[in-house]
């Protein structure tokens, strides 16, 4: 039901023509917009009702796969899929209280700003400093790739502050017009998600920005991180079965030869190929999704492994459905172009596949 | 969707872990299929299988199955699997012949076929591929000639797995000539005891006789062992192919899960685990093979709702198939020139078995046109 009303609005709300209008968009984030999915209670869904919120992880999910379909422009997927959880694992009370409470209520956007010039996901990539000034955390440097930065009114940045690897792991939670704190868009490939450069220079922060305890924030964080894996992974489903429908109508009403050109097999098999992708990527992500809200004892592999298999499936059935459209298929005014940058950005989004698999291999024990 | 299981089932699969491990054979992956003393400890096996109920979980137990969910037989798959359990004997009859006669037998034919089948007392085979009808079924040639109350059977098949043992035969013959190929078929169980009927084995790329030919010479079949309607064997023959891909592919996919669990502790213990590309392999192998187990779950919904599996069933038999044959390759070539020398560290007959995969019970290319025309809706291209 929830799945059937998403689709309908979405489909009314967020066609072809508002997302590339949202693409040539400065901003790329649209108010009007925000509010209306704060109206459907999507801004509440996962968090506790106890912040403001109503509905479950799962429902959540179901949402982000409707809006993967759909490729909602905008800080839905950040907000919800990277901020939220992050501040379920690591949030103080007030914290939680405070910000879950303005996302829930349709107020506030937020991201996670863990990547560096490196795009490691991993805590070694992580080396932009916080260091004590007195009462107070100084940072410097630099987190980019940032989904969605701009226009972000909370910033949730993980920091290093002492040590290497897991070990020194702090994370603070920064308002985005913070003093010190510059924002800078980054001319992205899929222009339906925007990434940013925040850039801290001198930034003073007093303890109550810290989420979690100092230093040993990252086991908690890793577990937010599979909460976010899970719920990109959903996102990222709706767009592959997306381009499978759009792709098999094609083969089915394209002539040529004087048949539609889904009667070859060389067509059609590939559009099968797409299927078996396709499926095999909702089997992945449900359970990961599912693993991780039950928090299942391999709620991290799964998650790892969801996101290894999509990455690789989603550019694959991507770059399938724009072989299938042949010529129109490689043109600006053809949508599926749109599926295929979305696929290539989500797949180095929290670890490409090659990470993933390397994490699987460590829970083999090989 | 919900993975976690419910008491009861939890309480099944407790029970089926600690039962299978008071009771599993100890024997290792023979290949020796052929063998008389393969067989014999199959058979028991399945016997000691049934008595403790373990046979037939979804059949109804007018019929001497558990009446139990598919659930339960996934469960039971899965515990077998893990457990490194040997098959049950009667693997055609399990997978297709009962759940053929359950949908189109008539009261009287379930009640001889199946108890005896669940018991192994009786083993059956599948007489459908022929030399000249493989992919295209329809163009099979062993032909029935109506003589009243009985058949007179003539032709030959083909790839006939346990032939030499079986008492039955799923046999699907021209009985009339129409435009229409797939119109005139009827679908006979033969007693492979009957007069006229030659088993001879096929020697396979592996060396070994896992197959067989059966030839037909005059073999009368009386009309009392038609399945379904004379002249409608093609139904009844698609009800057994969906049985085929669907029941058995939701076997295999537990099983690519334990081989490619094998193959991690084959790069163990040839000290390849630290090599990057090694590494990537594994762990790719090892997210299918769990992507194809969850497809599975998933199918299992649509068998609920319309009691035999779905054209989607045959995703996982394409991809258990072409998976298979990555790893098995895998394998070998993890130990280099020793991977082909002797049994090849053990693998050197899964690697070649693997050749097979792909092409019985519906050749890659056929299963990618059913998911083409029966799962998208494409056109067919034939």
């Amino acid at each position: 039901m929830l799945r059937r009303s998403a689709r309908d609005f979405l489909a009314k709300e967020c066609g072809s023509k508002y997302v590339r209008g949202q693409m040539a968009d400065v901003d790329g984030y649209d108010t009007y917009m925000w509010g209306k999915l704060a109206n459907l209670g999507w801004t509440a869904l996962g968090i506790p009702e106890e912040y403001g919120g109503a509905g479950t992880f799962l429902d959540l999910v179901v949402v982000l796969e409707e809006a993967g379909r759909a490729l909602l422009p905008g800080p839905f997927f950040s907000t919800m899929g990277l901020a939220v959880p992050a501040l379920l694992e690591l949030g103080t009370e007030a914290q939680k209280k405070n910000v879950l409470g303005e996302i829930a209520g349709g107020t506030a956007r937020a991201t996670v700003a863990l990547t560096e010039p490196p795009g490691r996901w991993d805590a070694s990539g992580i080396s932009l400093t916080a260091r004590q000034v007195g009462d107070q955390w100084q940072l410097d440097g630099i987190k980019t790739f940032v989904p969605d930065a701009w226009g972000a009114d909370h910033l949730i940045v993980p920091a290093r502050t002492r040590g290497e690897g897991e070990d020194g792991i702090t994370v603070f939670l920064i308002p985005g017009d913070q003093e010190g704190v510059e924002v800078r868009r980054l001319d992205t490939l899929d222009q339906t998600r925007r990434w940013g450069e925040v850039r801290f220079d001198g930034v003073r922060l007093y303890g109550d920005a810290v989420m979690g305890s100092p230093h040993t924030a990252w086991p908690r964080l890793r577990r937010a991180l599979d909460w976010s894996t899970a719920a990109l992974c959903a996102e990222m489903v709706g767009g592959e079965q997306k381009v499978l429908e759009m792709s098999t109508e094609y083969a089915k009403t394209r002539q040529q030869f004087g048949k539609p050109i889904g009667i070859y097999q060389a067509v059609s098999h590939r559009v099968a190929d797409m299927l078996v992708l396709t499926e095999s990527s909702k089997s992945a992500t449900y359970y990961a999704a599912w693993a991780v809200d039950a928090d299942a004892p391999d709620r991290a592999l799964a998650a790892s492994m969801a996101k290894a298999y999509v990455s690789d499936a989603y550019r694959k059935v991507a770059g399938d459905g724009i072989q299938v459209h042949g010529g129109i298929g490689f043109t600006w005014e053809h949508d599926v172009q749109l599926y295929f940058k979305r696929a290539k950005s989500s797949e180095v989004t929290l670890g490409d596949a090659t990470y993933h698999r390397e994490l699987v291999a460590q829970a083999l024990d090989l | 969707m919900d993975f976690e299981l419910s008491d009861s089932e939890r309480a099944f699969r407790d029970e089926v872990r600690a039962w299978l491990k008071a009771n599993k054979p100890d024997e290792g992956e023979t290949r020796a299929e052929g063998q008389k003393a393969f067989i014999d400890s199959r058979r028991a096996w399945q016997k000691k299988l049934h008595d403790a109920g373990y046979v037939g979980i979804t059949w109804p137990k007018e019929y001497g199955g558990r009446g139990a969910g598919f659930m339960e037989q996934l469960i039971f798959n899965d515990e077998m699997i893990l457990a490194h359990a040997p098959d049950p004997i009667n693997v055609i009859g399990l997978g297709m012949g009962g759940p053929v006669v359950m949908a189109h037998g008539t009261d009287e034919q379930k009640k001889r076929y199946l108890a005896p089948l669940l018991s192994a007392d009786e083993i059956w085979c599948q007489g459908f591929s022929e030399p000249n009808a493989g992919s295209d079924l329809s163009g099979l040639q062993t032909r029935a000639e109506d003589k009243g109350d009985h058949y007179v059977v003539n032709g030959q098949k083909v790839w006939t797995t346990l032939a030499h043992v079986a008492k039955w035969c799923m046999l699907v013959v021209r009985e009339r000539r129409e435009a229409n190929p797939r119109e005139g078929l009827t679908y006979l169980l033969v007693d492979m005891e009957s007069p006229g009927i030659e088993v001879r084995p096929l020697v396979q790329i592996t060396g070994d006789a896992e197959f067989n030919e059966i030839f037909f010479k005059d073999v009368v079949v009386p009309k009392s062992q038609i399945l379904g309607e004379a002249g409608n064997g093609w139904a009844v023959a698609m009800t057994t192919l969906m049985h085929e891909r669907g029941t058995l592919g939701m076997a295999l996919a537990t099983r690519a899960g334990i081989t490619a669990a094998q193959l991690a502790e084959h790069a163990r213990r040839l000290g390849r685990g630290s090599d990057p590309l090694v590494r990537q392999k594994i762990a790719q192998y090892t997210i299918e093979a769990r992507a194809l187990q969850l497809n599975g779950y998933r199918a299992v919904t649509a068998v609920k709702r319309n009691g035999i599996p779905g054209p989607e069933g045959s995703i996982l038999k394409l991809m258990w198939s072409e998976l298979n044959q990555r790893m098995t390759e895998t394998a070998v070539d993890l130990a280099g020139p020793a991977g082909q020398v002797g049994d090849g560290e053990g693998w050197e007959y899964a690697f070649l078995r693997s050749r097979a995969n792909t092409i019985e019970a519906g050749t890659s290319e056929v299963l990618r046109n059913i998911l083409a025309e029966r799962v998208l809706g494409l056109p067919r291209s034939r």
